[in-house]
């Protein structure tokens, strides 16, 4: 069973990865990527791969939250008003993160304690923060803080021959996020306690593991993190505004599904959930590169995202009846 | 025989939701001493506060039923707003020629594509639930996803407007003074309630959604059962996104139908129905319709700013669950019901 399981991760992943590289590829063939494209899809897509980390936690666990791209535009436009109102950004900034988390335990908590479908609960909480938002205001607050506009254009220059690609350091904040979380995820005791209780809750309570507090604390970083990723977007864009991240739940949902996580839980890896990201980052500039309808980016993750699922959903039959034929065996 | 109609009235499903839309009404009768009660008659047809909730409602009580149907399998469809927006563009880009340019002009066959194309995400949502067993949500979040870039390819990204007083009529009309999309959302009700109560397909529904496994055990064709509501859902989405398309005289698939899956969950919650599926009631789903429209309309008129109603709503959906899970322990549903 361990076995199958590490198989179909690692392949899923190839999968993954050889996608991109085809499409990287691809790319340079026909369109002349450089260096500064590679460097800008983080630069681009930096917020969504905050944002899909969090969202990963709670896919591992089998659930699913749907309510962070609210909690990113909630984030944006709250701490832009208080930013406007003169509040300094050294307290605005820890002010929404833990917005945020408070937010994610409160929705983890009601899915756990009195055993809702995470489905419902969270989309509520999509539409009480998509509320906040447009209460707060409907126009959108340009960001003029000092600390932000200097943390916004910080960034490392390169010089290669005539090219000078650059990185931004939110976009090297997001890859030091990764990091962490496939630190938490591999060698810590609660990273563990994710995947078990993936696998199966049952099994992982028998065990003695504390299944109910961590699928609670999945649903608190879930929230942190779109908290997160919402200050790295509003370092990205310099404002807030009420209607901004409509849908961006389904792009990191779909990011995670595409780097070969398992929805029904306890398979993933985060490295896959950020390729995931950085090849939607590539559709989008293909699209912008033929001066395509934008549509089509939607429309080819929607259908990149059938068709993995489609290819979990027969490795999965798979792995089913080789346990089926070893029970047989063993019988 | 009064009696025993009320008694059945009272312990049914219908009793609470009718009930909460009454006071509802009651309540806003009171707030607008009495003139929001009242009906005109204006060139044959009732106007009113009262028929305009009918009538902005027909929508939603569309979508509700058929979300009815997939929830009472055991299943959600988030894809109704995408669907709406793909008629709506289906239907539009036939009037106006942009589609199967022989067919420019033909209302009816605009109306006769745009269903098919509702039926046939429908089909491919029923698909992936019932063939491939993807959980229906992701199954229909790819929909979601796609569906809208769809109709933004069907219509090249513009908002097509078209000049047909034919397709006018499914949202402005009226027949017999009364709005015709009412008799879109009566004609629906009547063939479903008809085709759940008079054959077994009602009794099959809820016990796939109930228990999937002894179901298929007792004979009972789950997966194509599945793919039926899937289809329903679908053509109960094309309905409503033609009306809506219709109300704004064009197709604009940006906003169709936009967040709209949510509010036809919420009208199932509101209206009494597990959303983990099993036993339904159509009836207490259109009620749930009209309760959120209602609801709209009040906070409009008490002057109060229309993003509260998300807010509202928000609170709405916690507090229904909170009341429908077990673990609460709030006996709200009879419990001769709650065993079968």
């Amino acid at each position: 069973m361990k076995r199958k399981r590490n198989f179909s991760e690692i392949s899923l992943l190839t999968i993954t990865l050889a996608l991109f590289a085809v499409m990287y590829l691809g790319g340079i063939l026909f369109y002349g990527f450089r260096i500064s494209t590679f460097l800008n899809l983080f630069n681009d897509n930096a917020y969504l791969i905050v944002a899909t980390t969090g969202i990963f936690f709670v896919l591992l666990t089998g659930g699913i939250d749907i309510s962070i791209g609210s909690v990113v535009a909630f984030t944006c436009v709250f701490s832009a008003w208080l930013l406007e109102k003169g509040v300094p950004s050294g307290v605005v900034i820890p002010l929404v993160l833990l917005i945020g988390l408070a937010f994610g335990s409160l929705q983890g908590f009601l899915i756990v304690r009195f055993d809702l479908q995470p489905f419902i609960v969270t989309l509520a909480g999509l539409f009480f923060m998509r509320a906040l938002c447009s209460i707060i205001s409907k126009a959108a607050i340009a960001i003029k803080n000092p600390f932000y506009l200097k943390v916004a254009l910080a960034k490392i220059r390169f010089t290669l021959g005539r090219q000078h690609p650059k990185i931004y350091f939110y976009a090297l904040f997001a890859i030091a996020v990764v990091l962490a979380t496939a630190f938490v995820l591999k060698f810590t005791k609660f990273g563990r306690t994710v995947y078990a209780v993936g696998g199966s809750e049952q099994s992982a309570s028998l065990m003695g593991l504390p299944a109910r507090g961590t699928r609670v604390m999945v649903y608190g970083i879930s929230g942190f993190c779109a908290s997160l990723g919402g200050v790295v977007y509003s370092l990205y864009t310099l404002a807030g505004y009420s209607l901004q991240n409509i849908g961006m739940e389904l792009d990191a949902i779909s990011s995670a599904v595409i780097g070969g996580t398992l929805l029904t839980g306890g398979v993933g890896s985060i490295f896959g959930a950020a390729i995931g990201v950085l090849i939607q980052g590539l559709i989008q500039t293909v699209v912008t590169y033929q001066n395509l309808n934008t549509w089509w980016t939607k429309v080819t993750v929607a259908a990149l995202l059938c068709l993995f699922i489609i290819i979990q959903r027969a490795m999965s039959v798979n792995g089913e009846q080789a346990r089926k034929k070893r029970l047989i065996r063993v019988a | 025989m009064t009696m025993k109609l009320i008694k059945k009235y009272r312990d049914g499903r219908i009793f609470w939701p009718s009930m909460v839309f009454f006071a509802i009404l009651v309540f806003n009768t009171l707030i607008s001493g009495g003139e929001f009660l009242s009906i005109t008659i204006m060139d044959g047809h009732f106007y009113g506060r009262l028929i305009d909730i009918f009538r902005n409602g027909s929508k939603l009580m569309l979508l509700a039923m058929g979300m009815t149907f997939v929830i009472a399998s055991g299943g959600i469809d988030i894809s109704v707003g995408s669907v709406m927006a793909i008629a709506g563009a289906i239907a539009c880009s036939v009037i106006r020629g942009n589609l199967f340019p022989a067919l420019q002009g033909s209302v009816f066959f605009a109306l006769v594509l745009a269903l098919a194309a509702g039926a046939l995400c429908g089909a491919w949502n029923g698909f992936l639930v019932s063939r491939v067993k993807i959980q229906p949500m992701v199954a229909t979040l790819i929909l979601m996803v796609a569906g809208r870039g769809i109709a933004q390819l069907i219509t090249n990204g513009k908002i097509i407007t078209v000049n047909s007083q034919a397709y006018y009529f499914i949202n402005g009309g009226y027949i017999l003074g009364l709005p015709f999309p009412l008799y879109l959302v009566m004609a629906l009700f009547a063939g479903a309630l008809v085709f759940t109560k008079k054959t077994a397909f009602g009794l099959f529904l809820a016990s796939s959604g109930i228990n999937e496994k002894s179901s298929r055990l007792a004979g009972i064709e789950v997966e194509n059962i599945k793919l039926l509501v899937y289809v329903f859902c679908g053509l109960a989405a094309a309905g409503a996104g033609l009306i809506e398309s219709s109300g704004i005289k064009g197709a604009d698939c940006n906003n169709a139908g936009l967040m709209i899956e949510l509010d036809a969950i919420l009208s199932v919650a509101i209206g009494g129905n597990l959303l983990t599926g099993g036993r339904f009631s159509l009836g207490a789903s259109l009620f749930g319709a009209l309760i959120i429209q209602s609801i709209t309309t009040t906070i409009y008129a008490m002057g109060v700013p229309p993003e509260v109603i998300q807010l509202v709503k928000a609170l709405l959906v916690i507090t229904i669950s909170l009341i429908q899970s077990e673990k609460i322990g709030l006996k709200l549903i009879p419990a001769k019901e709650a065993v079968s």
